[in-house]
């Protein structure tokens, strides 16, 4: 039978194990869907874990998304792949540090018959204005995730609005994730935009293969931005910060660049040369 | 899957505590309202038969702005939490638990009512009786509550965010692997998710007849 004294150890012991607790030892990332997806983040988050006993709770959205969850207080951080709405959201007095940690690619994929004859190319805007010439199906994200405003951008180049698109039978919106795109663009023979790393991790391909890749216009960017305290005073900001040091740190930047899925390099670390 | 287990366990965690917490509030709810006459009470029955089928995502939607750091009960950080999970679960299981208590204990008021207040007990004293009548009724109404918390998805995923190893339960884990490609790996997690629940409710079932057959000797 435990002593009474013991019984008074035991509860001093917990008393202290809970007051250390009460430090805010977890945040919660809001995070664009590709990094979660492609198994980025459950192979560094571990090595970033045991350094610093921190935990990190990633709440995986598209980046439209991501942003507004940081923008009603319920995130201490973000990781997303939108230059503009980044902006937008730093111009508001939102975030107070905005730092580029990788980048990788968009890359057109499609069925193997190709109907728009795209394959083969690094052209974007020819392939979208081909696809829409040949009216060949093609999936939208239509979610506002960092790759459906990367994929609008170059339907506008193109010479297509939002408007005309959605009144077009050929052009899908789904408004869903990328792997959702890319389930329904390999059922549909459709062509969609992905990022690089949610495309060589997904195992549904079906008949689809890349159909464009190496333009310039589809680099994507990885940024991760602080929260303002003058705005998020409710935020785990000095948890925060410690990610997103971590992140741009040369420990970090190993981490990143040594992920492989299926024996290749998904994201290229550049915090010390933003692309 | 290494972590498999640990979602199972939180999964049926969460439909468990949701479960009994509508219970709690099911059970006086639903008993009451069959005994108990008042102005509007056709209303009441009404309107907790509608929410019936209330979609999940809606009422996901709806406590996320209520739970949201700029939301009214944001003070009480619980976004993104099991407990945020377990308040969705519950608001989608009171209204079918307490519906059909409500059903059951109708039926037995309309048979036994007289009998039980005859001898001068009073419509309150007359309720464990009520309740004893009801048993398996009420068995039924539990299971059925707990298959709608175990087996959905909209509003969890909303309000529990997901997050692997705190919020991520056997529903959303199956949407996410759906969402990577892994259909095969999805389907085959969805024939065990189906087989645990169906095990639960069958075993809770099994054991709820047994107390039945025996109560029937006394009476």
């Amino acid at each position: 039978m435990m002593k009474f004294r013991n019984v008074l150890a035991l509860i001093a012991t917990l008393a202290t194990t809970h007051a250390s607790a009460a430090e805010p030892q977890s945040i919660v990332l809001a995070s664009t869907t590709s990094v979660e997806a492609s198994g980025l983040l459950s192979n560094i988050l571990p090595q970033f874990t045991a350094s610093t006993g921190i935990t990190v709770n990633v709440v995986a959205q598209g980046t439209g998304k991501a942003l507004d969850t940081a923008r009603r207080g319920d995130a201490d951080l973000l990781l997303v792949h939108d230059p503009e709405a980044e902006q937008a959201f730093m111009d508001e007095g939102h975030g107070s540090a905005r730092r580029q940690i990788a980048w990788n690619d968009f890359i057109i994929v499609g069925p193997s018959a190709d109907p728009a004859h795209v394959k083969g190319g690094s052209d974007s805007v020819a392939a979208f204005k081909a696809i829409a010439t040949s009216q060949a199906p093609f999936v939208s994200r239509g979610d506002k995730s960092g790759t459906n405003t990367a994929e609008l951008r170059l339907w506008k180049i193109a010479g297509q609005t939002p408007d005309v698109l959605a009144k077009e039978k050929w052009y899908r919106d789904i408004g869903g994730g990328m792997g959702q795109a890319l389930n329904a663009a390999s059922a549909m023979d459709a062509y969609t935009l992905s990022d690089r790393g949610t495309w060589l991790s997904f195992g549904n391909k079906g008949s689809l293969t890349v159909a464009i890749e190496g333009d310039p216009r589809l680099i994507n960017r990885y940024d991760v931005i602080e929260l303002n305290p003058r705005k998020h005073a409710g935020a785990k900001l000095a948890a925060a910060k410690a990610f997103a040091d971590w992140l741009v740190s040369s420990e970090g930047q190993q981490a990143i660049g040594a992920y492989q899925a299926n024996g290749q390099k998904l994201f290229n670390p550049s915090a010390s040369s933003p692309k | 899957m290494h972590n498999f287990l640990e979602i199972v366990a939180l999964s049926i965690g969460v439909s468990l505590a949701a479960t009994a917490v509508a219970t709690a509030i099911s059970l006086p709810i639903g008993t009451a309202l069959a005994i108990f006459p008042f102005r509007g009470r056709r209303l009441v029955v009404v309107l907790i038969n509608a929410f019936f089928g209330l979609p999940p995502v809606v009422v996901g939607l709806v406590l996320y702005l209520a739970l949201s750091r700029s939301g009214p009960l944001g003070s009480l950080a619980l976004l993104f939490t099991p407990a945020a999970m377990v308040i969705a679960q519950t608001i989608l299981a009171v209204p079918i638990i307490t519906a059909l208590v409500h059903r059951a204990s109708e039926r037995a008021w309309a048979r036994y009512g007289d009998e039980l207040t005859s001898d001068g007990a009073t419509r309150l004293q007359a309720v464990p009786q009520i309740l004893m009548i009801i048993r398996a009724d009420l068995v039924t109404a539990v299971l059925a509550g707990f298959g709608r918390t175990v087996s959905e998805v909209g509003a969890v995923i909303l309000v529990g965010g997901n997050i692997r190893g705190l919020t991520r339960t056997m529903t959303t884990t199956v949407a996410l692997q759906t969402s990577q490609g892994d259909l095969s790996l999805a389907l085959a997690l969805g024939a065990v998710l189906v087989g645990i629940s169906i095990s639960i409710s069958a075993t809770v079932f099994a054991l709820a007849g047994r107390a039945r057959n025996a109560g029937s000797d006394e009476v």
